[in-house]
C-alpha cells in the first residue's frame, strides 16, 4: 500500500467536508447551542429578577406568622392585621403593593389558611418563601402548646443538616471524593457522544461510498489505487472530521460557558442555589436536571464538585473514550461502507442498514441502563461485546472499572474492528462494481469468495 | 513484442463463468480491438489486466513480465461506467485523480495546462463538473486518462456521448498516440472505429475467445472472395460467368451497371481485370471485403 496516496485520499475526503457551510454552521453553532442551554437560564435570572424593595401587605388574622416574614432585597413586608381586604382587592393595582397575603385565624387544630392576591402571577420563589415563612410560624406555634423548656436551645440543637459525602477506595486503599451525580454527567456526556459520532459519520461514509458509485467515479479510481485504500482513506479522511468537529465542540461549548460565566459571576452560575435548582427543576429534563439540581442542594456545590472533579480520574477516562470513540468508528464506518458500495442510491439503504444500526441501538438501550446500574451483568456484558461496548462501556467507566475488564472490552473490540474491516473490505471491492440489481444479504454472502 | 500477453485467464463468480480460458495476445504500439456482445466478459477482462479483478487461474504479462500493483502507472484506464465528482471542480479533480494516478502535482498541473489548452478548454478549469455538459466532462475525462503518458491506453466506449466533430478529435487523438508508441485496447460496439482505428481484434462471446488476429486478415478470411465491378455499357448482356469467376448479380446500379463476381480460387485480381477490360467500360473494380458489423453478427448469432 502506498502511503502518499492514501494520505492523499485522505485529505480530499477530509478537505471537500470541512470546506463545506454546512459543516463551518453546524461546527460553530452547536457548541453556541449547548452553551446557551447551560447559561441562559442562569443568565436570565440574573438579568429579570425584578425590582428591588417591592411592597408586599401581610394580612396576619393568626397574629403567629409575622415574625417570620424577613425582608429581602427583593421584598419588603407590611403588616396589617386589620386591612380591609375587600376594599384593597378593587383598587389593588394603585395600592403600591406587589402582592398582599392574607393569612386566616387559627383553627382549632392551629392550622391556618394562606392566600396571596396579585395582579400578575407570584413567581415560584416568591411563592415559596412565603409557604416557607407561614409554615415555620405554624409549627413553632404548635410546638409551644408542648409547653416544652428552652424550646428555642432545643431547636437549635437539634438542627442537622445530613449531607453524604461518598468515597470511592482505591485498590490501594487510598479514600477518593465521590459523587455519583458527578459520575453520571461525565458517564451520560461521553457514551452519548460516542452513540451520535458513531452514527452522524457512519452514514456519511455510507453516502460518500454511494456517491461515489451514483457519479461512476469509482471505477475510474481504482484504477489508480485498490479499493481497500479508497474505503480506508474515505474512513479516516470523515474520521479526520469528526475528530476534528469533536474538539472544536468541546473547545467552544467549554469556552463560551467559562466566557460567559466569569462576565456574569461565578456565583450566579453555580453558587444561586435557589435559582438552578428552581429553573433545572422547572425544566425538568430527565436525568442531567435532576443530577444538577441535586447537587445545587448542597451548600457549597462548586466545592463539592471540584473535589468530586478532581477525584475523577480524568487521564484514563480521556484515554478510554478516545480508544472507544476511534475504535467504535471504525468497527462501524467500514460497515457503513459496506452497505453503501451494496447500494445504487440512499433510498435503497434501508433493508441492509438494519443490521448495521440494530446493535447501536441495542447499545443506547444498555447505556440508560448503565447508568443507573454500572455494574449489573446487562452492563458487563454490554461492555464486553464490541458492538455495544464504546457506548455502554463510556457509561461504565467513570464509575471505575477494573483494568483488566477495561482491557479485554477495549481488545475484543479491536480484534472485532480488524475483523468486520476485512469482511467489509470484501463485500466493497464487489460491491462497488456492481449496478443495476438490488443487492440482498445472500448477494454480500456471495460476495465474499469473489 | 506484446505490451500484454494473457495466457488461459479463468474467472467464476461462483457459478458463473466471465471468462473460459481466454489467451490474447497485444502487439506494442497498436489499436487492438476488443469486441464481444454485452455480458460477454470483456469488462471482466479489462478489469484483470487493471488489476481490479484477479484472475482465478491464468496469467497476464506486462512487458514479458508477469504484471504487478506498481504497473498500474504505466496504464490509462477509460471505464464504460465512468464519471466526477459533481461538487469537485474541474482543475482540482484532474489533478486529484493525476497525483492517484502517481504524477506529482507540478508534473500533473502542467501537463493539464498544455491538455486544456490544447483542446481550447481552459475556461473550464473552475468550473464544477456538474455545470458542464457530459461531452464536456467526457473530454475531461479523456484528458484525465492519457494525462499520465500511459504506455497501455484501455478505452471502454470511449466514444459514447461524443458528437461526430469530438469523435473525430478523439480518434485523431487515439491514432497520434499510436504512432508516438502506446499501445491502445479498445473494446467498443461502434464497427466502423473498429474498422478505422484496429490494428488487430479478439471477439469474446459467451466467455469464450472466438476469433482474434489482423482486422484485415479476418475480414478477408470471412470474404467469399467477391468482387464489385462498376461498368457502363449500353447492351443488356456484358458479363457472363467463366472459368475466372461466377457471376453471382447483375444490376442498373446510379446510371451504371453494378455486377458482383465470385472470384475462382486461383485466379488473379489481374486476370479477371484483362479480361473484363475487354468487354465493357470500367467505372470501378474493388475487393468486397465484409464490414465488420456483418461478421461481429455472423460469429455471435
Amino acid at each position: 500500500m502506498k502511503t502518499d496516496k492514501l494520505f492523499l485520499i485522505i485529505s480530499r475526503e477530509f478537505l471537500i467536508r470541512v470546506k463545506k457551510k454546512s459543516f463551518i454552521f453546524l461546527t460553530i453553532l452547536t457548541p453556541i447551542f449547548f452553551a446557551a442551554l447551560v447559561v441562559l437560564p442562569s443568565l436570565i435570572m440574573t438579568l429579570s429578577s425584578g425590582e428591588e424593595g417591592q411592597k408586599i401587605l401581610v394580612v396576619d388574622k393568626s397574629a403567629v406568622c409575622a415574625a417570620f416574614f424577613k425582608n429581602s432585597k427583593e421584598f419588603n413586608y407590611e403588616f396589617n392585621a386589620n386591612a380591609n381586604i375587600d376594599a384593597l382587592k378593587k383598587d389593588f393595582a394603585n395600592s403600591g403593593y406587589y402582592a398582599m397575603v392574607e393569612v386566616s385565624p387559627l383553627d382549632s387544630n392551629l392550622n391556618v389558611a394562606v392566600t396571596a392576591l396579585s395582579t400578575k402571577q407570584l413567581n415560584i420563589d416568591t411563592k415559596k418563601e412565603i409557604e416557607n415563612s407561614v409554615q415555620k410560624a405554624v409549627e413553632k406555634n404548635k410546638l409551644q402548646k408542648y409547653n416544652i423548656e428552652n424550646l428555642d436551645t432545643i431547636l437549635k440543637d437539634i438542627k442537622t443538616n445530613v449531607n453524604i459525602k461518598t468515597f470511592t477506595i482505591g485498590e490501594e486503599g487510598d479514600e477518593k471524593v465521590g459523587m455519583v451525580e458527578i459520575y453520571m454527567a461525565i458517564a451520560y456526556i461521553s457514551s452519548f457522544m460516542i452513540y451520535m459520532f458513531i452514527f452522524m459519520f457512519g452514514s456519511m461514509v455510507m453516502r460518500g461510498v454511494i456517491e461515489e458509485k451514483t457519479n461512476r467515479i469509482v471505477e475510474v479510481i481504482i484504477s489508480s489505487v485498490k479499493p481497500f485504500e479508497l474505503m480506508l482513506g474515505k474512513i479516516l479522511g470523515v474520521g479526520s472530521v469528526a475528530l476534528l468537529q469533536f474538539i472544536i465542540w468541546v473547545g467552544l461549548t467549554v469556552g463560551i460557558i467559562f466566557g460567559v460565566s466569569s462576565f456574569i459571576g461565578v456565583d450566579k452560575l453555580a453558587g444561586n442555589d435557589q435559582v438552578t435548582s428552581s429553573v433545572m427543576g422547572g425544566a425538568g429534563a430527565g436525568d442531567m436536571a435532576s443530577v444538577t439540581a441535586s447537587l445545587s442542594e448542597n451548600n457549597s456545590p462548586m466545592n463539592d464538585i471540584m473535589s468530586a472533579l478532581s477525584g475523577v480520574d480524568f487521564v484514563s477516562i480521556i484515554l478510554a473514550f478516545l480508544a472507544y470513540f476511534i475504535l467504535g468508528y471504525l468497527l462501524y464506518a467500514s460497515m457503513f461502507a459496506a452497505v453503501g458500495s451494496a447500494v445504487d442510491n440512499e433510498a435503497d439503504t434501508q433493508q441492509l442498514i438494519f443490521p448495521v444500526t440494530l446493535p447501536l441501538i441495542i447499545g443506547l438501550f444498555i447505556m440508560i441502563h448503565t447508568f443507573q446500574y454500572p455494574d449489573s451483568t446487562l452492563s458487563f456484558w454490554g461492555s464486553m461485546i464490541p458492538f455495544t461496548s464504546p457506548m455502554v462501556m463510556m457509561a461504565r467507566a467513570p464509575f471505575g472499572v477494573p483494568a483488566w475488564e477495561m482491557a479485554l472490552s477495549i481488545g475484543l473490540l479491536f480484534g472485532t474492528f480488524l475483523f468486520m474491516t476485512y469482511v467489509s473490505a470484501k463485500i466493497y471491492r464487489v460491491g462497488i462494481l456492481m449496478y443495476g440489481k438490488k443487492a440482498t444479504f445472500k448477494d454480500l454472502i456471495k460476495w465474499l469468495k469473489y | 513484442m506484446s505490451i500484454i500477453s494473457c495466457n488461459n485467464v479463468v474467472k467464476k463468480f461462483n457459478q458463473f463463468t466471465a471468462l473460459d480460458s481466454v489467451s490474447i495476445e497485444v502487439p506494442k504500439a497498436t489499436v487492438f480491438g476488443l469486441l464481444g456482445p454485452n455480458g460477454a466478459g470483456k469488462t471482466t477482462l479489462i478489469r484483470i489486466i487493471n488489476q481490479i479483478t484477479v484472475p482465478d487461474s491464468g496469467t497476464v504479462f506486462f512487458n514479458g513480465k508477469q504484471i504487478q500493483q506498481s504497473d498500474i502507472a504505466y496504464i490509462g484506464y477509460l471505464p464504460e461506467e465512468r464519471g466526477l465528482y459533481k461538487k469537485m471542480k474541474v482543475g482540482e479533480q484532474a489533478l486529484y485523480l493525476a497525483r492517484l494516478k502517481g504524477l506529482s502535482h507540478a508534473d500533473a498541473n502542467r501537463e493539464l495546462k498544455q491538455w486544456f489548452i490544447k483542446f481550447g478548454i481552459q475556461a473550464w478549469w473552475n468550473k464544477k463538473v456538474e455545470e458542464l455538459s457530459k461531452g464536456m466532462a467526457q473530454k475531461v475525462q479523456f484528458i484525465i486518462t492519457v494525462l499520465h503518458k500511459p504506455s497501455l491506453l484501455i478505452l471502454d466506449e470511449p466514444f459514447s456521448g461524443f458528437d461526430p466533430i469530438n469523435v473525430q478529435i478523439i480518434r485523431n487523438e487515439i491514432l497520434n498516440m499510436k504512432a508516438n508508441g502506446t499501445t491502445i485496447i479498445l473494446s467498443t460496439h461502434n464497427m466502423e472505429s473498429v474498422e478505422e482505428l484496429c490494428d488487430n481484434i479478439a471477439l469474446i462471446n459467451k466467455s469464450k475467445l472466438i476469433i482474434s488476429g489482423g482486422l484485415e486478415q479476418i475480414r478477408r478470411d470471412h470474404g467469399r472472395n467477391e468482387v464489385e465491378l462498376l461498368y457502363r455499357s449500353d447492351s443488356q448482356v456484358n458479363v457472363v460467368s467463366n472459368s475466372l469467376y461466377t457471376l453471382v448479380s447483375d444490376e442498373d446500379h446510379k446510371g451504371a451497371r453494378r455486377a458482383v463476381l465470385e472470384v475462382t480460387k486461383g485466379s488473379k485480381s489481374s486476370e479477371v481485370l484483362g479480361e473484363l477490360i475487354t468487354k465493357v467500360d470500367i467505372v470501378s473494380y474493388k475487393e468486397l471485403i465484409p464490414r465488420m458489423n456483418d461478421i461481429f453478427i455472423k460469429l455471435v448469432s
